[in-house]
């Protein structure tokens, strides 16, 4: 079943609505005890990229045409059979259309921007710092000649430990870009589709859990106005967010545009990992629920599969006398 | 004359400003001393909940016994447990119970828990591990520590589950005080304690959870399978409020843990 995008003339008024300033209270929709209502479920994915084409420079958004152009390119179902590289993992991979799971399979919002990122104005992410290099250096030195020896040298994602796109800051992934969003007195919960329930208290209260790390790390929140806060640190190191370190903090900034529209902002900073700070913005799509229940490590016949057949390799070469 | 009308106005502020007070608390922060209801007065089951009795290892009465690996001694022992289910025994048809025999004799490989499988419902309520309840005027969302399993409960919603799965599709109702909760669509895969009690995947849960004080719950479970019980069968427990104030739901991704259980045998052979 293909979907269809959101119409440009909608994405105008987004964009718009995007650079504007917050809604004014009249408008917003509240819950019952008063706060502004940011629930449902919403689609994060986007025709947008997270950096701009180098060759765009400073240039942020694209006209309405050159939008729709690339929408329409992103929503067209390919002409032909996938393309079978022997040897390859797309030769052996199961063909994504089958199970919708394909760009062009699912609802998807877009925008005129032309990349998630906003700062730095390039629209790119900054450079790593040496420090960064070194450490993620150091975790392939480790493995090196041993990646397929046991699931601990496989990555978070294999084992379904984490998804790295539902981390702080959610970003859109391949499929399943789907997330829930719950809100109830003193707490609102984020579950993005394929990753863990995120619990964000919304008192502003810091945590009694002190340098307690976790995957998803620890979140707290906060209104201001019309949007909610959300400060997260104490993240595992093992998670290493496109190459972060434990102390990365990412704040993010939810604020509901319209009945159909939730605005995510967000900021990450790492001292240890970029030269800079970066932000980004993007607009969460209404979708209609429900989210399924993501069994990956119920299901993962992967992993089991990857060693095994590593295994099987192994033996071969012993048996040529390799 | 002016004194009194000061107190008068005094008192009449306080009620106002008690009643636009009347947000709900927090919840997780703390002991309660009375109940707590929303906005529209049903009861107010939020909160962070914990089972307080030895079901997860066995749902029927059971006398202490010996750990299921030896060499960790008494620390992991089984405990004694009077039993959950009303009535003492869970009335299995024949083969369910050879089926249920067979599985405690197999649990050391094959209970789902220890693979960091969802623990499916009603397991998942009575585990040794907190869960929170997520309550607003319209749906009830529920986490459990354990592997992180959520729940949607669909108030009012009437719909079967779409497909199976390991916590099964929840559709939830007021009846007085007490939120009842239909179950379907459970995958049949989960068990119901670490003594290999099970369901089928043609189950039906239903729970009921009232407040019996305001820091205290009674659950209760009635689980309706003629494809291997003889008749439809409950569990009751109370449940007890997490009272810390400062309580922090902790994250118990327990999937590395379960690897050397399901992937230890593809291991690389240590080399000669």
């Amino acid at each position: 079943m293909i979907r269809r995008a959101i119409t440009i003339a909608g994405a105008a008024a987004l964009v718009t609505a995007l650079l504007a300033p917050a809604p004014s209270s009249a408008q917003t929709r509240m819950t019952a005890w008063g706060e502004p209502d940011i629930s449902g479920y919403f689609t994060q994915s986007q025709t947008v990229p997270l950096q701009r084409p180098e060759e765009l420079g400073e240039q942020e958004f694209y006209t309405p045409e050159e939008a729709a152009e690339r929408a329409a390119r992103r929503m067209a179902p390919p002409e032909g059979p996938p393309e079978r590289n022997r040897g390859t993992n797309s030769d052996v991979h199961y063909d994504f259309d089958q199970f919708g799971l394909s760009g062009f399979q699912n609802e998807v919002a877009t925008n005129l921007r032309t990349s998630i990122i906003v700062d730095p104005p390039n629209g790119r992410m900054p450079a790593l710092l040496d420090a960064a290099r070194e450490r993620a250096d150091a975790r392939r030195e480790a493995r090196r000649g041993r990646e397929f020896d046991g699931p601990e040298n496989r990555s978070l994602t294999e084992r379904c430990i984490v998804w790295s796109s539902t981390l702080p800051p959610i970003l859109p992934g391949g499929y399943n870009s789907n997330m829930q969003i719950f809100q109830s007195p003193g707490y609102v919960v984020i579950q993005a589709e394929m990753g863990d329930p995120r619990i964000i208290p919304t008192n502003g209260e810091a945590h009694a859990a002190g340098d307690l790390q976790q995957y998803n790390g620890v979140s707290v929140g906060r209104w201001e106005g019309e949007s909610l806060v959300v400060e997260t640190t104490n993240f595992h190191e093992a998670t290493a967010w496109r190459n972060s370190g434990p102390n990365m903090k990412v704040t993010e900034r939810l604020t509901r545009i319209d009945d159909d529209t939730v605005e995510y902002r967000f900021t990450v900073e790492d001292p240890e990992t970029w030269a800079a700070a970066w932000s980004g913005v993007y607009p969460l799509a209404r979708i209609d629920g429900p989210i399924y229940e993501y069994d990956c490590h119920e299901g993962n016949y992967g992993i089991a599969n990857i060693l095994a057949g590593q295994r099987a390799e192994e033996r071969r070469q012993a048996e040529n006398g390799q | 004359m002016r004194h009194t009308r000061f107190s008068f106005l005094i008192a009449a502020v306080s009620a106002v400003v008690a009643l636009l007070a009347h947000v709900p608390e927090a919840p997780g922060q703390g002991f309660r001393t009375e109940i707590p209801r929303m906005p529209d007065g049903a009861p107010d089951i939020s909160g962070v909940w914990q089972a307080l009795n030895n079901a997860h290892w066995n749902v029927e009465p059971h006398v202490a016994d010996y750990p299921v690996v030896l060499e960790l001694g008494a620390q992991f022992a089984i405990p004694p447990g009077q039993g959950v289910v009303e009535g003492g025994e869970i009335p299995y048809l024949p083969e369910a119970r050879a089926q249920r025999d067979e599985n405690f004799a197999n649990r050391l490989g094959n209970d789902p828990e220890a693979k960091c499988y969802r623990a499916g419902v009603p397991r998942s309520t009575y585990m040794p591990y907190p869960f929170q309840i997520f309550q607003n005027t319209g749906n009830v969302y529920v986490i459990y520590q354990f592997a992180a399993a959520i729940r949607n409960i669909h108030v009012g919603g009437v719909r079967e589950a779409p497909i199976d799965t390991w916590m099964g599709w929840s559709n939830g109702n007021w009846e007085g005080d007490t939120f009842v909760v239909d179950v379907t669509g459970v995958n049949g895969v989960t068990w119901l304690d670490r003594a290999g009690n099970f369901t089928s995947n043609q189950a039906r849960i239903q729970e009921r959870y009232t407040l019996i004080g305001p820091n205290h719950m009674e659950y209760e479970a009635t689980i309706t399978d003629p494809t291997i019980y003889s008749r439809p069968w409950t569990i009751r427990m109370p449940l007890y409020r997490r009272i810390e104030d400062d309580f922090q739901f902790l994250e118990f991704k327990c999937v590395a843990f379960s690897e050397e259980i399901l992937y230890g045998h593809l291991r690389k052979p240590p080399e000669d």
